[in-house]
């Protein structure tokens, strides 16, 4: 059972995997529609980072995490090089824990 | 111009260690947990290779050690719906062949979306996608690895602050796109209702209602409405 359920997990992840990637060559689509598609992976990602950021499951997640991560943005914004902005959110995040703040 | 701060491979290769170091952190948590809730140990493993989604992975898990595995298969699919927009968004950046495309599409998960899109030039981001995506690949299930050995040993990864890592990695790869008025306003109001139904709706649901964010385009050119 918990191998099958894995398997279809997983053949289904690849499915919409795949599927976006050859549906956009079948739909020939038009090129106002094609310029929304980069706007529309970045509204996904934007709201993957802002969830993951200011949400524990459906609760609000504490102070550490969305310090760390209000840090890194900030270095991001001022075009601080990737690593940098990478440590710095975990580092950040990692102290005030350290310090007692969850 | 846009300029981009990854301007050579060498600065790419060292954006992918840095996200890859990462993964082996969160890679190593997962297996542990998958260990921890007293699921065999080939679970992990077969997960990291054949599902490689994180987010659906630790959320099946959970589900798995509950004695709901349907429930699991429903609720990682949903999670990974959104695979089919950056799929489009992404298109034929892993390559234009069959085979390039049926192997490379597995690779794809957030963080190789965003890198990809970050890059401007076409020729460049195919080089990224196999770049980030395997690297990504690789060291996720080495850390799989890592926590089924270490299990328990490994401790919390919020300590090492991670949590705030992954969103901060996507806000530096994602602000360059932001700077375009248009995609600023979709994607930031996207997130403003994603971030609002999160706590009403089932996990995936929210992130795909970020596309309605796509709607404030309408006002703005009412001829295509």
């Amino acid at each position: 059972m918990l191998i099958a359920a894995v398997i279809v997990l997983g053949i289904g992840t690849y499915t919409m995997r795949l599927g976006g990637v050859l549906l956009r060559e079948r739909l020939h689509l038009s090129d106002s529609i094609q310029r929304l598609l980069p706007m529309a992976a970045a509204a996904l990602l934007t709201a993957l980072a802002a969830t993951s950021t200011i949400m524990a499951g459906s609760d609000l997640a504490g102070i550490a995490r969305p310090t760390g991560v209000a840090v890194g943005a900030l270095l991001a914004w001022r075009r601080a090089p990737f690593v940098a902005v990478v440590i710095a959110a975990a580092a950040t995040a990692a102290l005030l824990r350290l310090a007692g703040i969850p | 111009m846009r300029t981009l701060q990854r301007t050579d491979d060498r600065a790419l290769r060292r954006d992918a260690v840095a996200i890859g170091a990462a993964m082996v952190a969160v890679g190593a948590s997962f297996g542990a947990i998958t260990i921890a809730y007293g699921l065999p140990t080939w679970l992990p493993f077969l997960m990291s290779t054949v599902v490689f989604a994180g987010g659906s992975q630790f959320l099946a898990v959970g589900l798995f050690a509950a004695g709901n595995p349907i429930a699991a298969v429903l609720a990682g699919l949903l999670l990974n719906a959104r695979h089919l927009p950056f799929g489009m968004a992404v298109g034929t950046a892993m390559g234009t062949r069959a085979r390039a495309r049926a192997l490379g599409s597995h690779f794809m998960t957030d963080e190789v979306v965003a890198f990809t899109l970050a890059e401007p030039d076409p020729a460049r981001k195919r080089r990224t996608y196999w770049l980030i995506g395997l690297t990504l690949f690789s060291t996720w299930n080495v850390g799989t690895a890592l926590g089924v050995l270490l299990g328990g040993a490994l401790g919390d990864t919020d300590a090492l602050g991670l949590d705030a890592a992954f969103p901060a990695a996507l806000i530096a790869l994602i602000l360059p796109s932001l700077r375009d008025r248009a995609t600023r306003t979709v994607a930031l109001t996207g997130a403003v209702i994603a971030v609002a139904l999160t706590p009403l709706l089932p996990a995936g649901l929210p992130i795909l209602c970020a596309l309605l964010g796509l709607g404030t385009l309408l006002r703005r050119r009412p001829s295509e409405s």
